[in-house]
């Protein structure tokens, strides 16, 4: 067992150099650099190692997986620095510092409110110190408490509010008799019919979808076959986005697959 | 033969002679018939309600050659005066772009650098009287021309209310922009930022005129300017008084069930299956020997999921206190493992064992979204965790998530909002909260007087809406039925 696993550690080594050699050597007819060769044979076997764990852990997937975890996290921490304290606090605070960052400085009165983001800042990182962790607590709870406040406002504008007015819907639409609407019925999206029935399900829909989330009560008797009905509209909707979302998965399947056949192995055109 | 051939030439000539006039006598008629149409007639403006300023509203009546596209009008043109201040204002602005974009490369002395600096100094030279040390030291030479081009900009921005006032003298008509036949209104916006190109000054005396557009855009129906008229902000949005209304009723609701929780009132809530089944699945993994996996998702501290991720979280940790039942939870953002590690750690303080608690049973793993997917899907298979739960917000990882939870053989519970993703959670996990369900489950957990008194008031706010939906309903019947509906409309 333990030679196998030398066996196959071999043999994509070997697989990897030939890859390398064969796309730099242009034999996959594109003219690539030793770099360039380098990097997309890096590209597609970090693409099959994460690709392995369908298969079950192992090794290749353990290094993809570690490779892709520090490289990223380490990529954030930078893309924090540079574009928040370098790209937006230096430039506003301190001349010398915008220049030895080599960033334009932005003169201008000294403004206090930037200390605020500092201060908080720095006292998030107080929770590295034995004695002062406790001082962390309170950016924390600045930007748990204002960020819910200031959602709160949106949450009911958009969620309650507009959502309110949204199921204003008449259930009975251009109404003029059985005679007529049995004698104009059709199926097209404007008809009468259609927008009744439209009208009727977010109406139903609405109605039951509530009741279903309704915590005070117990859901027994009426209320218990509304909350039944509201969970199989919601089972039904979440059926259809399901679907949508599936394909947009495919779709990702599908652009690494195109990279392993077209930019690795040249075998699409 | 030459008889005939003379004939044959004046012929032609008299036919070519012939056509020609015609064609004079048929431009001379198109000159008459394009005539230019009925202009616009009562043209308004006025500063844009509900906004932080720089908003000009401008609307006027069709012409009556409109017809909504069916007559010879083809559109609007809306214009502005401008004086000439503003195209000084726009080259200081570019010019201060420019000067700033300069100074991180003034250690550059190749030759394009050189080229840039003295295509800036001419460009500095024609739009500024005041000259400024040009040494040896570029740096020096352009914090100065920064500084003048600076002072230049705000004196022009502090001269446009009175530029404007001079109307009509020195400025022209600038085309602000076109709207098709048939519409009346145009919307005059632009920034608040001086520096932006879009800027648009408050408190400046703007005049506009429309113009009834041909087909032949040479010819066209003008109206009469119309004007002053100052833009400016509002201190208050009235469109959005149904939005203060809905957080005083639902905050004096919160205030008054909190109140009642606290006196002690046994306020139900209705029990939650995937909430009751983490006690049995906490018991599992003791049982099994196997830690718990908590996953607190993608979302920020400040998200209304992973707030009530973090009690649950709190409850889950007490029971693996007691249980003395490992527990790993993984984060995806710093904010959020410094929560969920005080969270984790005042549980165990709760459940009496503060000296089982370990700093790295929350621990950081990155914020790249596969990369972290990558990094939970190798702790499943690597420590086979007997129970999985998935609390928070989720996005496109949840299924591979919950999926290799299942290949792992953990017994799993997950809640989220997140509407899309809930689908791939009730296919792959044993129990799983439906968006609100877990807001209601950090309160059925935690039983604290604020929670249980906020999700009564949600309760109730629920139930206003079937109300509400339902008087709607029979308003949209009834002539005054507008009248209500407009209670719930916001605007901006």
């Amino acid at each position: 067992m333990k030679n196998l696993k030398w066996f196959v550690l071999a043999a994509v080594c070997i697989l990897f150099a030939v890859s390398w050699f064969a796309k730099a050597s242009g034999g996959d007819g594109v003219d690539n650099s030793v770099l360039d060769a380098f990097l997309v044979t890096l590209a597609a076997f970090l693409t099959l190692a994460i690709m392995s764990f369908l298969y079950q852990d192992n090794p290749y997937y353990k290094f993809a997986e570690h490779l892709f975890v520090g490289v990223s996290a380490a990529y954030w921490m930078c893309l924090g620095f540079w574009s928040t304290v370098v790209g937006n606090l230096f430039p506003r605070i301190s001349e010398g510092l915008s220049n030895f960052f080599l960033v334009p400085y932005q003169p201008g009165p000294l403004n206090f409110f930037f200390a605020i983001p500092i201060i908080l800042g720095i006292l998030l990182l107080m929770r590295l110190s034995p004695k002062g962790g406790w001082l962390s607590r309170w950016p924390l709870a600045f930007i748990v408490g204002t960020t819910a406040g200031l959602n709160f406002v949106r949450y009911l504008r958009s969620d309650f509010v507009k959502q309110i007015s949204s199921t204003f819907v008449p259930l009975v639409v251009d109404w003029q008799g059985f005679g007529h609407f049995f004698s104009n019925i059709s199926l097209t999206a404007g008809g009468p019919l259609v927008m009744m029935l439209t009208n009727l399900v977010i109406f139903i829909g609405v109605f039951c979808g509530i009741v279903y989330f309704f915590f005070s009560k117990e859901h027994t008797g009426v209320f218990g076959k509304a909350s039944r009905v509201g969970i199989w509209i919601l089972m039904i909707t979440f059926g259809a986005s399901f679907g949508y979302t599936v394909m947009g998965r495919i779709s990702l399947l599908v652009g690494r697959l195109t990279f392993l056949f077209t930019d690795w192995l040249g075998i699409i055109g | 033969m030459r008889y005939v051939l003379r004939c044959v030439l004046v012929a032609a000539l008299l036919i070519c002679g012939t056509a020609y006039a015609q064609t004079e006598d048929m431009v001379e008629d198109t000159v008459m018939t394009a005539m230019a149409p009925a202009p616009a007639t009562n043209v308004n403006a006025f500063d844009t309600d509900n906004d932080h300023g720089h908003s000009v509203t401008v609307t006027w009546d069709l012409s009556v050659d409109d017809g909504g596209g069916t007559g010879a009008v083809t559109g609007y043109e809306i214009h502005r005066w401008s004086p000439a201040e503003m195209v000084t204002l726009d080259s200081l602005r570019g010019l201060l772009s420019a000067v700033e974009a300069e100074l991180p490369n003034v250690a550059d002395s190749s030759a394009e650098a050189n080229l840039r600096r003295d295509s800036l100094r001419l460009r500095y030279a024609a739009l500024i009287a005041t000259s400024v040390a040009v040494g040896d030291d570029l740096d020096t030479e352009m914090k100065a021309r920064r500084a003048a081009v600076k002072e230049a900009f705000l004196a022009a921005l502090d001269g446009l209310p009175a530029a404007h006032a001079r109307y009509p003298e020195n400025g022209n008509w600038q085309l602000l922009g076109k709207v098709a036949a048939g519409v009346s209104t145009y919307s005059d916006a632009g920034g608040k930022e001086p520096t932006a190109s879009s800027f648009i000054p408050d408190y400046c005396g703007f005049h506009y005129k429309v113009h009834a557009l041909t087909a032949d855009e040479t010819v066209y129906g003008e109206t009469a300017p119309f004007g002053p008229v100052e833009c400016y902000g509002q201190w208050f949005n009235t469109g959005r008084v149904p939005v203060l209304l809905a957080v005083l009723i639902f905050g004096a609701l919160t205030i008054i069930f909190v109140s009642i929780a606290r006196r002690g009132a046994d306020l139900y809530v209705r029990p939650l299956a995937g909430i009751e089944a983490v006690d049995d699945a906490i018991g599992r993994a003791t049982e099994m020997g196997r830690p718990i996996l908590y996953v607190l998702g993608l979302g920020t501290a400040a998200d209304v999921a992973t707030i009530a991720s973090f009690t649950i979280l709190g409850r889950v940790a007490k029971r693996v206190a007691e249980y003395q039942t490992a527990l790993i939870v993984p984060t995806y953002e710093p904010i959020v493992m410094t929560v969920a590690q005080e969270v984790v750690k005042s549980s165990y303080l709760d459940a009496g064992r503060p000296d089982d608690y370990k700093d790295d049973t929350v621990f950081f793993v990155t914020q790249s979204q596969f990369a972290y997917v990558a990094a939970v899907n190798g702790i499943m298979l690597r420590e086979l965790p007997a129970t999985c739960v998935y609390m928070g917000k989720f996005f496109a990882e949840s299924l591979l998530l919950a999926e290799t939870g299942a290949l792992a053989g953990s017994i799993q519970i997950a809640g989220t909002d997140e509407i899309a993703q809930i689908p791939f959670f009730i296919v792959a996990c044993d129990y799983t909260l439906i968006g609100e369900e877990l807001y209601a489950a950090s309160a059925y957990l935690g039983r604290e007087p604020i929670l249980l008194g906020s999700l009564k008031a949600q309760d109730y706010a629920k139930a206003a809406v079937v109300v509400f939906a339902l008087a709607g309903l029979l308003a949209s019947y009834a002539s005054w039925g507008h009248v209500f509906t407009d209670l719930f409309k916001v605007t901006n």
